[in-house]
């Protein structure tokens, strides 16, 4: 039998989720209507959505851009950095993987800052899509370290590692042969987790860019800040189509890494 | 191959002693086994063999009279089953198999041959397209040492490889391992820790204490021709037999035993099948307990001497706990030994 209070927390469920999704619905049915003033009986149209394209798709392919060049630096990096604090079980490497995760605690802003006072005045540099990339990559690789570390410290690596080079592997066909493939399902929720950080982050990029230099994100507050609604939202829309389903793909990423864990 | 370790020793980091320097040659195609207590050394030893440890300078190691002390483990030639197994969860039982070879930078339809025989020899066809992940405890052992014998090595060394399966299927897998090892044919290093193991499956035995070789022989010398209490009590489980030895008798609690001459200042063992119930026998004891083990009867016997002793009976009937026996013992069973230092 159900009785009317079990019925409560069901109702502050849809009252929440209708919180977080109305607004959302909204703003994407603002940039598929015709006039948002006269509301949705003035028609649906993708007219908006092509002049989004037309006005930041050079935002749109630099943030890919970013996004992939940020992955592909991060697993350069971050795989071979986590492998090495994964095979050293003394304190030291203990205290350099708190450090890596340093860059976590401190705000965007504030990260952004010191790049900008360190880097600065290299104009070069500083009006390169290099600069907002370095500062991806420092926000980004202590996620992808953290997720190949936790699934490399669930496997016994050191006895595989030896299994093989009983059987006459050196370290450079250990690391390609049986490394890389165990650590595989780390790897690649790092890869969904630094992809999306890197499309979404607005903080430290807004910080970094220069006009000609905007990413998704930082385009985005620009359409709000300077274009009629329409655009701004159906801009919204662009940017969800492509951040919801890496949002997906990396929750499921992660789950499968999680099992591999446990 | 001819192995020769001279002066083989290893300290560790934190001042461990886990092997003094230690002599050893094992002949080309023999089986020895390293058995001996758990932390004596065994794993430090077969390590050092397979270049997976660094020994204390001074050390050196010999694969028929090639030095291979500073030669890194891939380039030794081993072939080594861990305890774990360590097998590569990435890969197919075949191309766990195949590893090796193609490490040795071997063709493919060669590679694929091997395979073939190896996987035949340690019958593992029906297994050998599955993942390793989906192998029991026994199919894993033998991929371990299918993967290990496929390139051929110089020698095969295995730790504790029937230790992780549980008892009914190790003593079914002791002489399929037995019988296997005999048809490879190379030379192979064994640890164990269970003496049934090692007796089963060495030609030679090295019997291990605290980081030292104690005695290394045949299963049979090391049985009836021990050279220390330590062997005697490690190998077939000798009790000692503390009394006072005047002449050639030894006085017990329970009684006086007559000695084989030239015991004197030695200690006096003697393993449970050698006491015999015996109304005529010199000594009085008094049974605790019974325990019927199907072939024969295991007698805990008190009295007679200072500790407990156990005796095996084999007959249809056996006295009952609380009564009074009389035992006697040849004087050809009783092993006279050095004095421990300690006991
Ligand atoms: N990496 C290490 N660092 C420090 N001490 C070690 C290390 N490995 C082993 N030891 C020590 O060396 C001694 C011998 O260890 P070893 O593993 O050779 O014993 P074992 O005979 O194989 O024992 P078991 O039968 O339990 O496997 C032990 O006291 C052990 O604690
Ligand atoms: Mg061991």
């Amino acid at each position: 039998m159900r009785h009317p209070t079990r019925l409560i927390p069901l109702a502050v469920t849809l009252l929440a989720c209708a919180f977080l999704l109305v607004p959302i619905v909204q703003s994407v049915l603002a940039g598929l209507t015709v006039n948002y003033f006269r509301g949705l009986s003035s028609g649906l149209t993708l007219k908006w959505v092509g002049e989004v394209w037309g006005l930041y798709a050079s935002s749109i392919l630099l943030s890919i851009w970013l996004a992939l060049a940020c992955l592909a630096v991060t697993l350069v990096l971050g795989v071979p950095a986590a492998y090495a604090l994964a095979r050293r079980p003394g304190r030291a490497a203990r205290v350099l993987e708190e450090f890596i995760s340093l860059p976590l605690a401190v705000p965007g802003l504030a990260l952004a800052l010191a790049l900008l006072q360190l880097y600065g005045s290299y104009s070069g540099f500083r009006t390169s899509w290099a600069f907002i990339l370095v500062g991806h990559v420092l926000y980004t690789l202590p996620f992808m370290v953290r997720s190949v570390l936790a699934v490399l410290a669930a496997i016994d690596l050191k006895t595989l590692e030896e299994g093989a080079a009983t059987l006459g592997a050196g370290p450079a066909r250990r690391f390609v042969d049986i490394v890389v493939p165990n650590a595989l399902p780390g790897i690649l929720a790092g890869a969904l987790t630094v992809v999306t950080l890197s499309i979404g982050e607005f903080n430290l990029t807004w910080m970094l860019h220069t006009p000609y230099l905007k990413t998704l994100p930082v385009g985005l507050a620009d359409s709000y800040a300077s274009m009629r609604l329409e655009i701004a939202s159906a801009y919204t829309l662009v940017f969800f189509v492509m951040i919801v389903p890496l949002l997906v793909a990396m929750q499921w990423a992660s789950a499968r890494a999680q099992r591999i864990l446990s | 191959m001819t192995l020769s370790l001279s002066r083989v020793a290893k300290t560790f980091a934190g001042g461990t002693k886990a092997l003094l320097p230690t002599d050893l040659t094992i002949a080309p195609g023999e089986i020895l086994s390293l058995l001996g207590p758990s932390g004596c050394g065994k794993t430090t030893l077969l390590r050092i063999i397979a270049g997976l440890e660094q020994p204390d300078p001074g050390a050196r190691v010999l694969f028929d009279g090639e030095e291979v002390t500073a030669l890194p483990v891939e380039r030794r030639r081993i072939g080594m089953v861990f305890q774990s197994y360590a097998l590569f969860p990435n890969m197919s039982v075949r191309a766990n198999i195949g590893y090796g070879l193609k490490m040795q930078g071997l063709a493919r339809a060669d590679i694929d041959a091997r395979v073939d025989e190896v996987t035949a020899l340690c019958q593992l066809q029906p297994y050998a397209s599955r993942a390793v992940t989906a192998l029991s405890g026994g199919q894993r052992q033998r991929v371990a040492l299918a993967r290990a014998i496929a390139p051929r090595p110089r020698v095969l060394l295995l730790d504790e490889p029937l230790s992780a399966l549980d008892a009914a299927l190790r003593g079914q897998l002791r002489d399929e391992l037995a019988l296997l090892l005999r048809s490879f044919g190379i030379t192979a290093i064994f640890v164990t820790h269970d003496q049934d193991e090692a007796m089963a499956i060495a030609d030679r035995v090295a019997v291990m204490r605290a980081g030292q070789v104690a005695q290394i022989g045949t299963p049979e010398t090391l049985y009836r021709n021990p050279t220390s209490g330590f062997v005697a009590r490690f190998v077939g489980g000798a009790m000692p037999l503390r009394g006072r030895v005047t002449g050639d008798h030894l006085h017990l609690p329970g009684g006086a035993l007559r000695l084989r001459p030239g015991a004197a200042g030695q200690q006096v063992f003697v393993r449970a099948e050698d006491i015999r119930l015996d109304p005529e026998g010199p000594l009085a004891a008094r049974v605790e307990a019974v325990t019927f083990l199907g072939t024969h009867y295991r007698l805990a016997l008190s009295g007679a001497a200072p500790d407990l002793l156990t005796a095996l009976h084999a007959g249809h009937s056996a006295p009952r706990p609380g009564e009074a026996v009389r035992l006697s013992i040849a004087p050809d069973a009783l092993l006279s030994l050095p004095a421990e230092d300690h006991a």
